[in-house]
């Protein structure tokens, strides 16, 4: 059964078989047959201000619900304006497929309006892309680009469609099934690896759980707990990962790393095994590697046979969906444990970790005269959010705050640009991420400069009603860089000032919602529970202490266990 | 040192390019690539002689094998495999030198593709280093025109080439399948 179809329908209807509700797009001279038969598809179009935004704004539909993210440009500059996004879709494993027109199949290398080598540019920026010039293609590609984008490691995949593929007409059959001889995924892990890991935890004295972004991709989050609580083994979360041990889950000890606590990184550094869970071991979490948990041996899970053993020896890989291996890793440690005894090297491991928490905790008491301190403000968007919220960060010292100060009860809760650092990830991703719910409070946290690289977004929060709070923690710098200038440059302040911060008030009243800025701490409190319960967007500008650092800090290149607790104490003289 | 890399590939657009780009993106020179369809005219078979630090060889192959269009990526550095090279090459020949040449193709079982009255072209295959000596001694005997094939490799064991099967997509049981953790 077949019916003569536009390549246009054709692809909207293998989207709607995908299960796609939601395309953030932008249209063009290319896409127009596709736009064409979208003007009565039931597929909802998010109309978004800047294709880049398109790329994180799906990524925000797809952190925050697990499904994959779809976004649509036109050729030429609308294909490259996705790259950022697809970029950071790959670095953070982030399943996205990116719809691209491109100049009929005939012009394809003549320098054609609006002709770019979308399929050569996005090579390295995807998991996988196609070229489809053929229409009798392009149901199995579609089919295929959603299986790519989803399954083994997450990722984004890109489809550039020619326009006469958009316009010819072909008898199109579904597609049933689809085959990738060559595309290998990994899922169960080895059995009898899985027994000795299982072995290896319960003989531990030091064991540290160190669980990222792969928990939260496969969905694993009940499965991490049981493992936790079996082991019975203090866990770090990484940037990546925070969420899937709920912060208030006694076993929790915060963010590893370069900004992580205290304790994470003592406990990292002088642990004796190290339980590696869907986290690739990055230069942020480990610092200089020599000195990275020199103590330890390495059980590395993972669903990428590439990343194991990239960075640090693994002394036991297994490669394996987490969804898949730790309930069987689980069900070993439930057979052993009883043999195991007491364990009392463990005792005094969690005695040692208890005072590194309590030496340096990361909640502190902040001042609240003067300015508003940026740990205050994050320390308030806790207390009033509970670990609840969906919180979208942006990229710099904001967002290090608010790892380390905001908690989450669950994972993708906390939705960030990690791998990639790209600023202006924060509100386009809030975007995406209320799109998919519709009825959580949603949070853009950004400093103002991710913000300004953002702001045409504004409109789109207004045009479909998106209540977003975007709170801008405004310290009139490029927060981060500032800092790395004073501690590492001299404190030579290289074009790090963001003068001229566009009044919130008249900006956000432009677009048709509420603003305000906010400088006293006594106020803060009001304003945010303001901002939260209005039924709107809402643009909270919070003007914060210039000059505040982030610590700990582990500078670039050093080791995990000389972190740098805070700003030097003022030196008596006589 | 060179290393010898050698591909199963499935024979469509893009796949060189997917190959090479992990190269080039670490900032690695290619020293020979040879492709060609094999027996089945789905796949190409590819050999890649490249110089990478041996502490990143494992990890790109890893890479290489994640590709969607790769089936298989094996390092031949140190497996048993036959690895052979073709050159083509222009000799100028005067009277005096003719025989002189002649003997050392025969030494390096070479032949004689044409002759004429300025030279001849040879052909000779071999493996890499051989080759590199016959072309030295060529060059001594005047000016030299040299094509290089690059080196081809087939492996002494046979690897199991593990294939994916189809799975179920676009419909409503392969919906329930992936609700189920499937995939």
């Amino acid at each position: 059964m077949s019916q003569l179809m536009s390549g246009a329908k054709i692809l909207l209807e293998c989207l709607a078989r995908e299960g796609v509700d939601t395309i953030f797009g932008y249209p063009g001279g290319v896409t127009l047959p596709l736009y064409d038969a979208m003007f009565d598809n039931p597929i909802r179009h998010v109309l978004v201000r800047h294709e880049q935004n398109a790329a994180f704004a799906a990524q925000g539909y797809s952190r925050s619900t697990g499904k994959v993210g779809v976004c649509c440009a036109t050729s030429g500059p609308g294909a490259t304006n996705l790259v950022t996004g697809l970029v950071d879709a790959m670095m953070d494993s982030i399943p996205v497929v990116a719809l691209t027109g491109q100049v009929t199949a005939k012009l394809i290398g003549s320098d054609a309006f609006q002709e770019a080598d979308t399929f050569g540019i996005t090579r390295s920026a995807t998991k996988h892309n196609y070229l489809v010039k053929n229409i009798n293609e392009l149901p199995q590609v579609i089919h295929e680009a959603f299986y790519i984008a989803a399954s083994g490691r997450p990722g984004p995949v890109l489809v550039d469609v020619t326009k006469d593929v958009f316009q010819g007409n072909a008898h199109y059959t579904p597609v049933t099934s689809i085959h990738l001889p060559g595309y290998k995924v990994y899922t169960e892990g080895h059995t009898g690896q899985i027994r000795r890991a299982a072995q290896m935890m319960l003989e531990a004295e030091r064991p540290m759980i160190y669980a990222g972004g792969g928990i939260v991709l496969s969905n694993a989050s009940p499965e991490l707990r049981e493992l936790v609580e079996l082991v019975d083994a203090p866990t770090v979360c990484t940037l990546m990962g925070l969420g899937t041990l709920g912060s208030e889950h006694p076993n929790f000890i915060s963010m590893p790393g370069m900004h992580g606590s205290y304790a994470a990184n003592m406990g990292m550094y002088n642990t004796d095994l190290i339980i590696a869970l869907g986290v690739r071991f990055d230069d942020r979490v480990t610092g200089r590697l020599n000195a990275f948990a020199p103590h330890a041996r390495i059980i590395h899970v993972d669903i990428d046979p590439a990343e194991i053993s990239k960075i640090r020896n693994a002394d036991l890989p297994i490669v394996g969906d987490l969804k898949r291996v730790l309930p069987k890793i689980n069900a070993v440690l439930k057979e052993l444990k009883p043999e195991a005894g007491d364990r009392p090297g463990l005792k005094a491991w969690w005695k040692q970790i208890r005072e590194w928490k309590e030496e340096h905790p990361l909640k502190k008491p902040v001042s609240t005269d003067g300015d508003i301190k940026p740990q205050y403000l994050m320390q308030e968007i806790d207390r009033l959010t509970k670990g609840q919220a969906i919180v979208c960060s942006d990229v710099g010292q904001h967002q290090m705050w608010a790892a380390q100060l905001i908690r989450f009860n669950e994972p993708r809760l906390w939705i960030n640009s990690g791998g990639l650092g790209s600023m202006g990830f924060g509100l386009p991703a809030a975007l995406g991420a209320q799109v998919a719910n519709p009825d959580q409070l949603v949070i853009a946290i950004c400093g103002d400069g991710g913000f300004q690289m953002s702001i045409p977004e504004l409109a789109t929060l207004f045009n479909f009603g998106l209540p977003v709070k975007v709170i801008v923690m405004n310290n009139g710098y490029l927060g981060m860089v500032r800092q790395w200038q004073e501690l590492f440059y001299a404190n030579r302040l290289s074009q790090v000032t963001l003068d001229c911060f566009p009044d919130p008030v008249q900006l956000a009243g432009a677009y048709g919602f509420k603003g305000r800025t906010v400088e006293r701490p006594s106020e803060l409190a009001e304003a945010l529970e303001t901002a939260f319960s209005d039924p709107g967007p809402y643009l909270l500008n919070v003007r914060v202490t210039p000059t505040e650092n982030v610590f700990p800090m582990v500078p670039a290149g050093g080791a995990i266990n000389e972190m740098v607790m805070g700003p030097p104490q003022p030196v008596a003289t006589v | 040192m060179l290393q010898v890399i050698t591909l199963l590939v499935e024979n469509k657009t893009g796949a060189l390019m997917r190959v090479t780009g992990l190269l080039t993106a670490r900032g690695y020179n290619i020293d020979s690539l040879t492709v060609a369809r094999t027996l089945d005219p789905e796949l190409s078979r590819m050999t890649i002689a490249v110089a990478i630090e041996p502490h990143q060889r494992r990890q790109l192959i890893k890479h290489m094998n994640k590709l969607i269009n790769v089936l298989q990526a094996t390092d031949l550095t140190d497996a048993p495999a036959v690895i052979r090279e073709l050159v083509l090459m222009r000799v100028r020949a005067p009277q005096e030198s003719r025989t002189g040449i002649l003997k050392e193709a025969e030494i390096f079982g070479a032949r004689v593709v044409d002759s004429t009255v300025e030279g001849f072209a040879l052909e000779a295959t071999g493996d890499i280093e051989k080759l590199d000596e016959f072309i030295d001694i060529m060059r001594s005997y005047g000016e030299i025109e040299v094509t290089r094939g690059g080196a081809v490799a087939v492996s002494l064991e046979s690897k199991k080439l593990r294939l994916s099967p189809p799975v179920p997509r676009g419909s409503e049981e392969a919906k329930s399948e992936e609700k189920n953790g499937v995939i």
